[in-house]
């Protein structure tokens, strides 16, 4: 069994909301919201909604969808918004200007439904990102599968999902250091391919575990 | 003059691995590590009774399991500050007030006192609601932490109130809302700390369905038929007389029964008053059951729950909710209405259903009945989204959350 010379070390991350002071009461005010939040309000009802909500795997994958669909039912909208996917983005400002030219396209083609008030206000928030180490770590699969059953959901999200900003590439923490530190390309691609929109995260853990286990039985 | 709190009732923090797993206690220790030796200290102005205080209750134990320096000091106040908080908390709330030079006053002379006595020196001051606001002109110049958890909803204050408070909100480190519309513009951050729910407390712990049989048949509930529940105070707010409109539309397509179950009203003269209305609009109903609970009899809310069929919410104004979440670990479809704390807990169409009238509300029963698939779907999601989001142990990793980025400067 390959024996990593770096060790993989399981980390957690707990988020606080940090209540903006914007707000849209329309789909217009959504645009200039979308246009002037930070990146971390971007961060925070995109990627961090997509781990506070992983039990949802049907119609749900980010706040701005969930909001134009529920307070203004503009469906059309909403399923364009819904369709986004975080895993083809590795910076917030790519990710903000497709929303912003979605949300703008729509309300320039139907500007009288842009300014109809929605039935409940939507806040910008941001997230603010807590990390810290579990300590425990691996350096070969068995630990790694062993780390890997143990971590919370929050810790399994903040490796899994968030870390693809923070490595700015379309990988996660698993995936990179499988292929990079066990040189296990085939299992970290495999790995990277979980779609995390149609699994809840204790479903996606399981399928990696079943894609470790297959490896495993390989080697 | 202050009291140092012990817990009511303590339950091991490893029992909550069996309800949100081992991981989520590993990462609780995890959090609380580098704040050991620093020292926590919760002010609030209440030790029995309310939200606040039951919550306390439960967190200061777990905390300190967590080998955690923590504290919970009661502020201490006559009759007349306590009359004048309840004054500011309505005037908060929206409610008509004449601002009087006195009230204000009292206030800060009572603030003053606790400030003699309270050591007011942890390292991180949590400070619960209004009542000990102005306790901030204690603090130690230099060092420590001060945040202010604000309970109620400050979206439409009493102005003359909210400005003489904002004086004092403002030199804290930061402020917690349970919703983001109950936030003001303040200088300081702000950040979402929702209420929680304790699973293995009496009101949420898994019970026997012979226990639950008992209830119903104690109460005459057919358990056979539709039982719709909504669990609130007799308070116009939480309209029960509108809940009972809704129950005679559904009432037309199915045979179903209605539990409004709440407190004892004997001391409370405005309630009384609406438990009568709501006896009028029953109009001798067999299947309306209006139950006024001892105390709020935790384990029967509990057995009530359970059994119900759909649990309703239809309150006209509303803090956070918190029977919304119980009724969702219960694992209950839930019709609620879109106000206050309700929409964060009530995913439209993923953790329950909203409505915005008594027709709404009746439309949205109906179709829960008709379709008990999506029904049972809706209270698997609504689980989900209280364990995620609403569980004391949540609200604990929060806390930590906010201390360790406070020591950090993040």
């Amino acid at each position: 069994m390959n024996v990593a010379e770096t060790p993989f070390d399981f980390a957690t991350a707990s988020y606080l909301t940090r209540i903006g002071n914007q707000s849209a009461g329309t789909l217009a005010e959504l645009l200039t919201g979308l246009e002037h939040c930070s990146d971390a309000s971007i961060f925070h009802h995109t990627f961090q909604t997509l781990g506070s909500h992983h039990f949802l795997t049907e119609g749900f994958s980010n706040d701005f969808a969930q909001w134009t669909l529920s307070s203004t039912n503009r469906n059309d909208l909403a399923e364009q918004l819904a369709a986004l996917d975080i895993r083809d983005y590795t910076s917030i400002a790519a990710l903000r200007t497709d929303l912003c030219c979605m949300v703008r396209d729509f309300c320039v083609a139907q500007s009288q439904v842009a300014s109809q008030s929605g039935l409940e206000r939507f806040y910008f928030c941001e997230s603010v990102e807590v990390t810290v180490p579990l300590g425990h770590s691996a350096r070969n699969l068995d630990e790694f599968r062993d780390g890997l059953t143990r971590v919370s959901h929050a810790a399994f999200y903040f490796h899994f999902i968030s870390s693809r900003l923070r490595l700015q590439l379309q990988t996660n923490d698993f995936s990179h250091w499988l292929s990079s530190s066990l040189g296990l390309r085939t299992l970290a691609g495999s790995i990277n391919h979980i779609d995390v929109y149609t699994n809840t995260l204790d479903s996606a853990r399981a399928k990696m575990l079943r894609l470790i286990d297959r490896e495993r039985k390989r080697v | 003059m202050s009291e140092v709190l012990m817990a009511a009732s303590r339950i091991p923090l490893e029992n909550y691995a069996e309800v949100v797993g081992a991981g989520e206690i590993e990462e609780l220790r995890a959090l609380a590590k580098p704040l050991r030796g620093r020292s926590i200290e919760m002010i609030n102005s209440t030790a029995v009774g309310g939200g606040v205080a039951e919550i306390l209750n439960r967190l200061v134990p777990l905390a300190e399991e967590l080998d955690l320096s923590i504290r919970w000091d009661v502020m201490k106040g006559a009759e007349e500050f306590f009359d004048v908080t309840k004054s500011f908390h309505n005037a908060l709330h929206g409610e008509p007030y004449q601002a009087k030079r006195k009230d204000f006053d009292i206030f800060l002379s009572y603030n003053e006192q606790n400030r003699a006595t309270l050591p007011l020196d942890a390292d991180f001051m949590v400070i619960h609601d209004p009542q000990p606001a102005a306790l901030i002109d204690g603090r130690p110049p230099g060092s420590n932490h001060w945040v202010w958890r604000c309970h109620i909803d400050l979206s439409h204050p009493n102005r003359a109130v909210w400005e003489f408070l904002e004086k004092f909100v403002s030199r804290y480190d930061g402020a917690m809302f349970s919703s983001p519309e109950f936030s003001r513009q303040l200088p300081i951050s702000q950040y979402l700390f929702y209420p929680a729910i304790d699973p293995l407390s009496e009101k949420n712990c898994p019970l026997d369905s012979e226990f639950v049989q008992q209830v119903l048949h104690r109460y005459q509930i057919d358990p056979q038929r539709p039982i719709l529940t909504q669990i609130s105070r007799f308070d116009r707010l939480k309209d029960p007389v509108g809940v009972i409109r809704a129950y005679r539309i559904v009432k037309r397509y199915f045979d179903c029964q209605l539990v409004l179950a709440g407190g004892s009203a004997s001391d409370d003269p405005e309630s009384a008053l609406v438990l009568k209305e709501v006896v009028r609009a029953a109009d001798r109903d067999p299947d309306i059951k209006i139950l006024e609970l001892p105390a709020w009899a935790p384990l029967e809310v509990n057995a009530l729950q359970r059994a119900s069929t759909v649990v309703v919410q239809k309150s006209l104004r509303e803090g956070f909710g918190l029977t919304v979440s119980e009724a969702l670990w219960k694992k209950k479809p839930v019709v609620a209405s879109a106000v206050g704390g309700i929409p964060t807990q009530i995913i439209h169409k993923h953790t329950g259903l909203l409505a915005h009238s008594v027709e709404g509300t009746a439309y949205q029963i109906r179709f829960l009945l008709s379709h008990p698939e999506i029904a049972a779907k809706l209270g698997e999601h609504g689980h989900e989204h209280v364990k995620e989001n609403f569980l004391i142990t949540q609200k604990l990793k929060r806390y930590l959350a906010l201390f360790l980025m406070l020591d950090r400067r993040i």
